[in-house]
C-alpha cells in the first residue's frame, strides 16, 4: 500500500485543491495559500520520486530549492499585498484592475 | 508494528488532504490559515515516511515557522481587525469545478498508467548527502538561491515600508 502511487495521488489532490483556491478565491492572501499548496505538492512529488524511482537524493535537493523559492515568493507577495491594501483599502485581487484595457 | 506504521501513515495522509480541503473551502480566512498549518505538518510527516529527515525538519522550520507566520501577518495587516471573522468568499465555484475535475482525472490517469522505474532508496540519514550535493553538483543553483533570497529580502523591505509624505 505504501507505494509511489499513494504519494502521487496525495500530491495530485493537493495540486488540484491549490488550483481550485487560486481560481475561486478573491482575497489575495487566500490565493497565496493556494500557491503554497501547489508548491507543497510539487515538493512531495520530488521527494516521492527520489525515494522510489531514482535511488539517489537529487529529488530531495530539488525539494530544498522549492522550499527556498516558496519562502522568497511569500515574502515578496505579502509586501505587494500590503501595498495593494494601502492603495485600495482592500486585498481582493479583482479590485486591482487598472491595467484592464 | 507494520500495522501501526500503516495507521500512522494514513493518519498523516488524511490530515494533509482534509486540512487542505478546509484551506480551500472555509469561509473565514483565519481558519484557512490555521488549516494550512496542519497541511504543512501533514506533508512533513509524509516526508518522514519517505525517509527525508532533513526535509521534514526544514518543512516545519521554514513553512510553519516562517511562511505561515508571514501569511497570518498578511491576513491581519490586510483586513480591518475587529473580529477574527474575516470573510473570504469563493466565487464561480461550480464553474471552476469543471476544469479542476478534468485536470485531476487526467493527472490521475497518467500517474496510474505510467510504469515508473523503481529503485527504492534505503533508509539512511540524508543531511550529509544533501549537504555534499549542494556544495558540489548543485553549487551554482545554491548560490543563485542565496542571491534570490537576498533580492527578495531587500525587495520585500522596500515594498512593504511605509513612506510618509514629506511636509515641506
Amino acid at each position: 500500500m505504501n507505494s509511489l502511487l499513494v504519494y502521487l495521488t496525495i500530491s495530485i489532490v493537493l495540486f488540484v485543491l491549490g488550483l481550485l483556491a487560486m481560481m475561486t478565491r478573491k482575497n489575495a492572501v487566500s490565493v497565496l495559500m493556494g500557491i503554497e499548496l501547489i508548491l507543497n505538492s510539487a515538493g512531495l512529488n520530488f521527494v516521492a520520486f527520489s525515494r522510489f524511482s531514482t535511488g539517489n537524493l537529487n529529488g530531495q535537493t530539488a525539494a530544498v530549492f522549492v522550499i527556498i523559492v516558496a519562502a522568497a515568493e511569500a515574502a515578496v507577495a505579502l509586501a505587494i499585498f500590503l501595498n495593494l491594501y494601502r492603495l485600495k483599502a482592500t486585498a481582493e485581487v479583482d479590485q486591482a484592475d487598472e491595467l484592464r484595457g | 508494528m507494520e500495522l501501526l506504521r500503516h495507521i500512522i501513515f494514513w493518519l498523516f495522509a488524511v490530515l494533509t488532504v482534509g486540512s487542505a480541503v478546509v484551506v480551500v473551502f472555509h469561509p473565514r480566512v483565519i481558519y484557512s490559515a490555521f488549516a494550512l498549518l496542519f497541511t504543512f505538518f501533514g506533508v512533513a510527516g509524509l516526508y518522514v515516511f519517505l525517509s527525508a529527515d532533513f526535509l521534514a525538519a526544514a518543512q516545519i522550520l521554514i513553512y510553519v515557522g516562517g511562511i505561515l507566520t508571514l501569511i497570518i501577518f498578511g491576513v491581519f495587516l490586510t483586513a480591518k481587525i475587529t473580529t477574527l471573522d474575516i470573510p473570504h468568499q469563493t466565487h464561480q465555484r461550480y464553474v471552476a469545478l469543471v476544469p479542476i475535475v478534468m485536470i485531476a482525472a487526467g493527472l490521475f490517469t497518467v500517474v496510474k498508467n505510467t510504469v515508473w522505474p523503481t529503485a527504492p532508496l534505503p533508509h539512511h540519514p540524508t543531511t550529509q548527502v544533501i549537504g555534499e550535493l549542494l556544495l558540489t553538483k548543485y553549487l551554482v543553483p545554491f548560490e543563485l538561491a542565496s542571491i534570490l533570497l537576498l533580492a527578495a529580502l531587500i525587495g520585500a523591505m522596500r515594498l512593504a515600508r511605509y513612506y510618509r509624505k514629506r511636509e515641506d
